[in-house]
């Protein structure tokens, strides 16, 4: 009885050792770090932002000057910022209009993408014969530009949602697909070891191993996937809509309305933004562990 | 604070004698690999050895002489060429899933907590989520892990992680604990720290044990017998008993019985160690 009280103190004395700074202070640690983690994020942004703000406004302060110089000229060929943005509050209503039907075909095709690419990976991953008969072909669908491609959607789905729709999913489901199968491919072998001397199988193993390990990847090409989703849908439209951005700018062009297409050109890009923002935002939430790790630089400690 | 009643194996606790039928019985075990240039590979030959319900065996062998293959047959991962192994007298018994497998590497999963972690071995067989979370906890309490549970495993020590990784394993098994070099990746502080922790853990949860490592000294602290092994093809040179009575402590390492013990393993091995080199398949 005593022995093992002994033993038991010495057991302690290994945990002291081993943490210096004494075990209840770590279990504070983590608000602790968390509060210094916050002050950390913001002075980074703070060094992330001020550089290109700066460098952005120079370019804006410089395009108006430019444009001033040339005159009544300027009106069709360059406006300055300033004309830029009353037309941006003046057709707000329209562009508004246009937005909402583009960004519809985007989310339409980006999701049809998502889910055609989860199974589409999920597939690839579960048969060897399946990846040697797919990839390939997923290969070479990259390989044909999809400016040939879109006319000949529109032709045969008509100008409505649905060709636009296909667009954009074209255009996504490729980096979709080879980010999951890459990811569940990397999985450790020895941790697939491991879950098999449990007796797990090959379902467990990819729940619980396989598909947790592969999400960071799966990031990854939904990022890239998000940023071409809007492209996409605006190539769509220009070869063939009746609504949307693409056929504002092309309506804009037609009457030599500049400041109307740089308009709808920076409502693009902010979609773009917006959209790719949001994708990075899920992805902290869903994976906190992995921002965690790398926010303490992969150290263990 | 610890209970010295862990849910364990049946049949934990029992003296080691040789006479019923051991827990695990490996016979003539040999295994061949296809090699690089085509050229079979034999990594064991003819390995016989056996463990006992409640005893805790080492197997002590130069590097690439099959230790892990030899884990990976007996967790029944592999299976052997030739010979045969038998969990509780039994040639047939499906053995994934009975034992607890814990390789060198904690390979904890980053995104569960410690305590998510340790149950994954309970929860791929399909035990009760709570169930497995109150058994993992009770284990976290005896294992000074308690006020860890929640925390990711790379805000852990490598010390705690492989505590973790053990707690999983013990948690994982039904028959006994295979450890692969467990302490092998720590620095050699916190492995002397992990070795007595093993110790004293071990009395408490009286489970069936079989150790591969290299270092004759943790064979001799932690186990009741130690087996050395040949460099390829893997083959049972020496067998010996450990005679020290538990509980132990390092300083039991000093007696003299003990030194020339230590001697005479590392005498084998360091024979197998000169000839690993040359030797080949031969």
């Amino acid at each position: 009885m005593s022995e093992t009280r002994t033993v038991d103190r010495d057991a302690s004395a290994t945990n002291a050792a081993e943490l210096p700074a004494g075990a209840p202070d770590r279990r504070q640690l983590p608000t602790r770090r968390r509060s210094a983690a916050w002050v950390g994020f913001l002075r980074r942004a703070a060094t992330l932002i001020v550089p290109p703000a700066f460098f952005f406004v120079a370019l804006l302060l410089l395009w108006q000057w430019y444009a001033e110089t040339l005159g009544t000229a300027g009106a069709v060929t360059l406006p300055p910022p300033t004309r830029v943005w009353s037309v941006l509050v003046a057709q707000r209503d329209i562009l508004w209009f246009h937005t909402q039907v583009t960004l519809q075909e985007t989310l339409v095709g980006f999701a049809a993408a998502l889910a055609a690419g989860l199974i589409c990976g999920t597939l690839i991953d579960f048969s060897p014969w399946l990846r040697r008969a797919l990839y390939p072909l997923l290969v070479t669908s990259q390989t044909i530009p999809i400016i040939t491609l879109a006319p000949l959607l529109v032709l045969w789905f008509g100008f409505e949602l649905l060709s636009k729709t296909l667009v954009v999913l074209l255009v996504c489901f490729f980096p979709i697909v080879v980010a999951l199968a890459d990811g569940l491919r990397s999985a450790d072998p020895e941790l697939l070891k491991l879950y098999r001397s449990f007796g797990a199988g090959r379902l467990r193993a990819f729940w619980s191993v396989r598909l947790p390990g592969a999400l960071p990847s799966l990031f990854s090409g939904i990022r890239i996937a998000i940023t071409y989703s809007v492209v996409g849908a605006i190539f769509g439209e220009y070869v063939g809509a009746d609504a949307g951005l693409a056929v504002y700018m092309k309506l804009k062009q037609a009457s030599f309305n500049t400041a109307g297409v740089i308009a709808a050109i920076i409502v693009t890009a902010a979609l773009s933004i917006a959209l790719y923002g949001a994708t990075a935002l899920v992805e902290r939430i869903a994976l906190p562990w992995y921002y965690a790790q790398r926010r303490t630089g992969g150290a263990s400690r | 604070m610890a209970q010295p009643n862990i849910p364990m194996m049946p049949g934990a606790g029992e003296p080691a004698s040789a006479l019923a039928t051991p827990l695990l019985d490996v016979r003539d075990v040999t295994m061949r690999f296809a090699g690089t240039n085509g050229k079979p590979v034999t990594a064991l030959a003819n390995v016989s050895l056996h463990v006992n319900t409640g005893e805790f065996v080492a197997l002590v062998g130069p590097s690439g002489c099959g230790k892990s293959t030899l884990l990976s047959i007996l967790a029944g991962l592999e299976t052997p060429t030739a010979g045969a192994v038998a969990l509780r007298g039994d040639p047939a018994a499906r053995r994934l899933g009975r034992a607890g497998y814990m390789p060198q590497r904690d390979l904890l999963l980053p995104w569960r907590t410690a305590l998510g972690n340790a149950i994954t071995g309970l929860e791929a067989r399909g035990t009760p989520r709570a169930e497995a979370r109150d058994r993992a906890r009770a284990l976290f309490e005896t294992f000074g892990l308690d006020g860890f549970e929640r925390s990711y495993p790379f805000t852990l020590s490598g010390g705690m992680r492989q505590r973790v990784a053990f707690a999983r394993t013990v948690l994982a098994a039904r028959d006994l604990l295979l450890l692969d070099e467990p302490f092998g990746a720590l620095d050699a502080l916190t492995r002397a720290g992990l070795q007595r922790w093993l110790l004293d853990i071990w009395g408490q949860l009286g489970a069936t044990c079989l150790l591969v490592t290299h270092d004759v000294e943790e064979a001799l602290l932690l186990a009741d017998r130690v087996y050395v092994l040949t460099a390829r093809p893997g083959h049972v040179r020496l067998e010996q008993c450990v005679p020290l009575e538990r509980p132990r402590r390092p300083e039991m390492l000093a007696r003299p019985e003990l030194v020339a013990l230590k001697a005479e393993l590392l005498a084998a091995l360091v024979d197998e160690v000169a000839a690993a080199p040359g030797g080949g398949d031969a």
